[in-house]
């Protein structure tokens, strides 16, 4: 048996509100899916299940706002945790587990009679595991999942794909992976699950795959036409995320100010920040972006952003000490290396959401996921891993126009790196005096951690990786 | 294409890329990233939403011609 908790989305967050169920009673989940969306002052945060199994009971009405680590759900684990068979026998399905011991019939609290009457479940039915063979919540619950893991309809539970099936998509009976979430976009938007290309895990149909495909309708064999045609207004309205009340983005900027003045207060309060600040050529790196980009379609270009995530990554994976979380006294280096991406909202504020991996990521993936990031960033839709995951936060201002940018730490990380402009600069070098584009990175880092000393071979790691463009 | 398609095209990415500027009453001398703030990210997809919508290719090249919106309009126009 699991309880599905309100997550602690970020070092600032004490409560949040339900906001929607992605799921209902008796829903199949598997461990990543989406429950829940939750709204904390940032943005409404998608929530995944941590357990897999039945959802027996939602604790908590859309609305509610509630302490971290409050249960929101009851979610049991189905008896059969192995690969689970196609159609077990329908007749009597609970009775089959529950006998197997002649049970003296255990006693029966009145909330687990109310559970097993609301599940379902005949309580004469079912073993007791608690003292004297008394029933708990738990038995209940199993019973049910046992009930519902054989009762239901193939369609509405999925146990099938379960089993290691690596086909794509469409499943046997025509089922499609997908999330509860894609789902149900997809029957907002009117779109056919099947026919979406999954690119999610064994190809399963995520969010964005559904809002993709209902954006770009197939226009692709007809693009040149449209040259001729006026332009069809229709492209732009329809998948843009619906934007709030005037009241209520008013309000939201005001709670994301607050949070982040708190955060950012005890930031200053409890890390001891130092600082560095180093000009970086970018003469071989622009070029090489140039180029690369000369040859592709818009939708394939980089900007300069994606190459300085990349090597800010592989240069964290090279001094940990910048890497990682500060917790209980200590420092906890991670070895995956999470960027956090400052993104600026439009109506005022900022949320850092992480690009996991980044210094495993091709940098075509790199730059395709900032953009998608940042697309639901500002749309309002992150997910739980995002906000909380990140192990080192990037802020690039350069678009703002400012040289330089010295971050405040976001707790419990450990350091930050600031991107100014890109600008061009006269560069002294071997004697001789040329122009060259460059910017100037900085890190913000914890002095319980590290040293300058370390900061800074960070900071010129960072350099030397953007002079071998072609190696990110 | 006209430049009647081509504002059209232009404000409705716009409006896409950024839903608060009020493009009923846009100063077409406004600067993309300064004025509209946009950032490049934004500024990738106006240009892939108006290549979407029209055909017309913005290479990397040509960006220094298109940081208004009426230098946008122009350039769409002229290409399209």
């Amino acid at each position: 048996m699991g309880e599905f908790l309100m997550p602690a989305l970020g070092a600032d967050m004490e409560q949040g509100r339900v906001v929607e169920w992605l799921v209902k009673p008796g829903d199949y989940v598997h461990r990543g899916d989406m429950v829940a969306v939750v709204d904390t002052e940032k943005a409404d945060i998608e929530v995944e299940s941590f357990e897999e199994g039945v959802v027996a009971e939602l604790l908590v009405e859309v609305g509610a706002t509630v302490p971290v680590g409050a249960p929101l759900a009851r979610i049991t684990q189905t008896p059969a945790a192995g690969p689970e068979p196609a159609a077990p026998a329908p007749a009597e399905p609970a009775p089959a587990i529950a006998r197997e011991a002649p049970a003296p019939p255990g006693f029966v609290s009145p909330p687990v009679r109310q559970l097993a009457h609301r599940l379902g479940v005949d309580t004469d039915t079912v073993r007791g595991t608690g003292k004297h063979g008394a029933l708990t919540r738990a038995d209940v619950e199993q019973a049910a999942a046992a009930l519902s893991a054989a009762a239901q309809p193939p369609d509405r539970h999925p146990p099938a794909t379960r089993t290691p099936v690596p086909t794509a998509a469409p499943s046997a009976g025509g089922r499609v992976r997908s999330s509860p979430r894609a789902r149900r976009v997809a029957e907002n938007l009117g779109v056919d699950l099947a026919a979406v290309p999954g690119t999610g895990t064994e190809g399963a149909v995520t969010e964005a795959d559904v809002r993709r495909f209902a954006a770009a309708p197939p226009a692709r064999e007809t693009a040149p036409e449209t040259v001729a045609e006026p332009v069809s207004p229709p492209t732009a309205a329809p998948t843009a995320a619906p934007v709030a009340a005037p009241t209520d983005a008013a309000e939201r900027a005001a709670g994301l100010r607050r949070a982040i003045g708190s955060l950012m207060g005890r930031s200053k309060k409890t890390i001891p920040h130092y600082y560095l600040s180093t000009t970086l050529d970018l003469r071989a790196a622009l070029a090489w972006m140039e180029l690369r980009n000369t040859a592709r379609p818009v939708a394939e270009r980089l900007v300069p952003t994606a190459l300085l995530l990349k090597a800010t990554a592989l240069a964290a994976r090279d001094v940990p000490e910048v890497n990682g979380f500060f917790t209980e006294g200590s420092f906890q280096p991670s070895t995956a290396v999470h960027l956090g991406v400052a993104v600026a909202l439009r109506q005022g504020g900022l949320v850092a959401p992480a690009l996991h991996d980044a210094d495993t990521l091709p940098l075509e993936a790199v730059m395709s996921q900032l953009r998608d990031l940042v697309s639901r960033a500002r749309g309002g839709r992150l997910q739980r891993a995002e906000m909380a995951d990140p192990t080192l936060t990037v802020t690039n201002l350069g678009d703002l126009g400012v040289e330089s940018v010295f971050g405040v730490i976001y707790p419990p990380q450990v350091a930050l790196v600031g991107f100014g402009r890109v600008r061009e600069e006269p560069w002294a070098r071997n004697g001789l005096l040329g122009v060259r584009p460059a910017i100037t990175a900085t890190l913000s880092a914890d002095h319980r951690v590290s040293d300058g000393l370390r900061g800074g071979r960070f900071l010129a790691r960072i350099d030397e990786l953007l002079q071998k463009p072609e190696e990110l | 294409m006209t430049e009647q398609e081509a504002r059209a095209a232009v404000y409705a990415a716009i409006h896409l890329v950024a839903p608060d500027v009020d493009t009923d009453d846009l100063d077409e001398g406004a600067r993309l990233r300064q004025d509209l703030e946009l950032d490049s990210l934004d500024f990738l997809r106006l240009i892939e939403t108006i290549h979407e919508a029209t055909g017309v290719d913005t290479p990397e090249r040509d960006y220094a011609a298109v940081t208004t919106v009426s230098g946008l309009i122009a350039y769409i126009a002229g290409n399209g």
